[in-house]
């Protein structure tokens, strides 16, 4: 019996790869995408799935996500993450290694891996720790590890204090053409910070971090990268003017690509109002020039990549006086609707605000997914643009419900999520 | 006026008393004007009202804190309201977990105004959402510490007759005080101009914005001022690289008859407590009773804070009279 067909008709289809946004049909058979186009051939055995107008574009890929598994599964574990990220769009999601037990040599990322095949219903894909244990000291085993599979190495939001640690860090993983993502912030200059450095800050009475913070850092990894020819990933960028950095970078040749996160495009420091420690995160939301220049980073390309930055945390360890409070967002079911909010107050064109989702990291790990293109497999979303959305926190499938869009209005609702050309969501169910 | 019933021009509507912002200025005029009538009451033999009888107010400390508390203490008592002291100590669980416990099994005691300290900004914003009685935030943090602003715009209006108007140099380590904070928000809203004095370090980010006029150097800030007003400088800030040592600290900060000379003849010199002479203050100047309005700060302390109480519990009355 040969797998079954799947044809997709009525669909307006958003493909970045092809720069296509428009009616179209796609056809799948097995895990894969036949064909895709205005009108494709089809067979009458095919399943048809009517979309109904809806935009039909390939799932979501997240390139910053932590969970709780293993070890503090009550935050989050790869099943609940999996739920998450499927209601959400996103099909395929990299781990960071900053699990209790640190993902930091070859049978830990291989444990990851696995897990995640067996318990998530997105693709798993595991980022090694850059040195052991995340301590900053010691290179991780790079080399084994992405031998077992991890596709990027990090030191997550941990910073690598010594130049020379981090010099050899990067210059090591040049030999394996690994990708080395680096949380830029200065670990002196940030130390006790709490959000943005600046007057809201100083009102609150809180400890503020600086955006040079992140400048000085970024600009040290820049230069670590042309001194060692390392592929550098500057991850989750929060500040204006480290985006000249970036461009000077990108126009000098080097190999560095960057991300930021949906809530620093969608978001504020002035969120924070009376100390509301759900929008406490790392880095710090900044001011609202910030998050425009970050908008218009997006637009130009100078930041490849949107991410979650998906980080659960239970209420225990939000709600707290702020100093106390973890850093972070619950974030996989909002980076849709979140970032939709840019596509619909027109400042930004759709196809450039999903290809920081789906074609730009795929290209960035050298992924074959992330597009609908006939041989590519077939994670695809049905998604509902307009839909608007009351956001409420307590309905969220993620274990940890720290969101910052409680009670905000969102727009955008996926309908259903197919990984490898079976269904695992559907809005319906 | 009268000690037990006060005729106020509008209803106090407020819950909470977290921080200056709280309060418009009216609210801000009454309570200080309420405040200047319990004051003699305060020295008076008999010192017993009974406008809080059968309410309960307890002292929620997690810094030590001697003089405010006392103060609220005996404000309360003052009022005939049952007071109750709670010095927690911060134990091996963090502080978060225990303000949180804590304020769950205050809720189920039904006090009818918390007092809190603590060394987290916000924290009284986050009591305030968990409890169900009124929330005074006797310092949080860096954030604010709105009764000790009260207390000294009371204290300039029995030395001045006015606010409005006065030019106030607020001194010393802006940067961590959360007195400075409450009081360069009421001082401009009660009509007063704020200098705020402060080496680069200790003065917060964007302070520029807050209306003030910014000094790094004394004598400039001191000008022809008629209010200083001396922030304490905590000793472990000599760690944290802000300031070099005490003794430079004192030749450019502190406040000595050299630098007091170019403010306003008339000048005032106040201090929020406690003192450290030699680093910040000299001690000839603390204890001259022409300038200094150190000791009257003190006893505005406990009137203002009955005026705040009273406030508070006449919000309660409103609050079950609609019930009714």
């Amino acid at each position: 019996m040969s797998e079954p067909l799947y044809h997709f008709i009525n669909a307006r289809l958003v493909d970045p790869a092809t720069q296509f946004d428009g009616p179209g049909e796609v056809l799948v058979q097995g895990e894969v995408i036949l064909a895709s186009g205005p009108q494709v051939a089809s067979s009458p055995e095919a399943i048809i799935i009517n979309c109904d107008g809806h935009a039909l574009m390939p799932g979501l890929i997240d390139l910053h996500v932590s969970t709780g598994e293993p070890g503090e599964e009550q935050r989050e574990s790869l099943n609940t993450a999996g739920k998450a990220a499927v209601a959400g769009g996103v099909t395929t999601m990299v781990l960071q290694p900053d699990t209790q037990t640190v993902i930091d040599d070859a049978a830990l990322v291989d444990f990851i891996t696995r897990r995640g095949r067996d318990r998530s219903l997105a693709r798993v894909l595991a980022a090694g720790a850059l040195t052991v244990g995340l301590k900053g000291e010691r290179i991780a085993e790079l080399g084994l590890m992405a031998d077992a599979g991890a596709v990027m190495f990090t030191n997550s939001d941990r910073p690598i204090v010594s130049t020379r640690t981090m010099q050899r860090c990067m210059s090591y993983a040049s030999a394996f053409d690994a990708l080395v993502a680096s949380r830029p912030q200065d670990a002196f200059l940030s130390e006790g910070g709490m959000m943005n450095m600046g007057e809201l800050a100083s009102r609150l009475g809180l400890a503020g971090i600086a955006s040079a913070a992140e400048t000085i850092a970024a600009n040290r990894d820049i230069q670590l990268a042309e001194l060692t020819g390392a592929k550098l990933l500057l991850d989750m960028i929060s500040s204006e003017a480290t985006l000249p950095r970036i461009a000077a970078a990108k126009a000098q040749g080097l190999d560095v690509t960057a991300s930021v996160s949906v809530h620093h495009l969608t978001l504020n420091e002035n969120d924070l109002g009376d100390y509301r420690t759900f929008a406490k995160l790392s880095p710090p939301l900044r001011g609202e020039q910030d998050r425009l220049a970050l908008i218009d980073g997006v637009k130009s390309g100078i930041l490849d990549v949107i991410v979650s930055g998906h980080d659960p945390r239970p209420a225990e360890e939000k709600r707290l006086p702020f100093d106390e409070a973890a850093f972070g967002a619950s974030a996989l079911e909002t980076l849709l609707p979140a970032a939709l909010i840019l596509y619909h107050e027109g400042l930004i064109e759709l196809l450039d605000l999903i290809r920081a989702m789906t074609l730009a990291p795929a290209q960035i790990l050298g992924l074959p997914q992330g597009r609908i293109a006939a041989g590519a497999p077939a994670d695809l979303i049905l998604v509902d643009l307009g839909f608007p959305i009351r956001f409420d926190a307590s309905r969220m499938i993620s274990k940890s419900r720290n969101s910052p869009y409680d009670g905000r209005t969102l727009q955008g609702k996926v309908l259903s999520t197919w990984v490898g050309g079976k269904k695992v969501f559907s809005a319906l169910d | 006026m009268t000690l037990d019933s006060p005729p106020r021009r509008a209803p106090f509507t407020k819950r909470h008393l977290l921080q200056i912002g709280d309060l418009n200025r009216l609210e801000a005029l009454e309570l200080i004007e309420r405040a200047e009538v319990f004051l003699p009451f305060t020295q008076a033999r008999e010192k017993k009202l009974s406008t809080l009888k059968g309410r309960t107010l307890v002292n929620l400390f997690f810094e030590n804190s001697t003089r405010t508390q006392a103060s609220f203490e005996l404000a309360g008592k003052r009022m005939s309201a049952d007071t109750v002291n709670m010095a927690v100590k911060s134990s091996s669980v963090s502080k978060g977990e225990t303000l949180l416990d804590t304020a769950a099994t205050l809720n189920a005691m039904g006090p009818d105004i918390l007092v809190l300290r603590h060394a987290a900004s916000g924290a009284a914003q986050l009591l305030a959402r968990k409890v169900s009685c009124s929330v005074i935030n006797a310092g949080d943090g860096t954030h604010e510490h709105p009764t000790q602003a009260l207390l000294d715009a009371l204290t300039l209006k029995r030395s001045f007759g006015h606010i409005e108007g006065l030019v106030v140099a607020i001194c010393g380590d802006v940067l961590h005080s959360r007195v400075a904070r409450s009081n360069v928000i009421l001082l401009s809203m009660l009509g007063a101009r704020v200098h705020l004095i402060a080496p680069p370090t200790l003065m917060p980010a964007d302070v520029d914005r807050w209306g003030c006029e910014i000094y790094h150097n004394m004598l400039e800030g001191l000008a022809g001022v008629d209010v200083v007003m001396m922030l304490r400088l905590q000793l472990e800030r000599m760690d944290g690289a802000y300031v070099p040592s005490a003794r430079e600290y004192f030749r450019f900060y502190g406040l000595d008859a050299r630098k007091l000379a170019v403010a306003a003849p008339h000048v005032k010199v106040m201090h929020p407590g406690p003192m450290n002479r030699g680093v910040e203050i000299d001690s000839d100047i603390a204890d001259d009773p022409r300038v200094s309005l150190i000791v009257d700060q003190v006893e505005s302390g406990v009137a203002v804070r009955m005026a705040v109480l009273e406030a508070l519990a006449s919000h309660g009355a409103n609050e079950e009279a609609d019930d009714v």
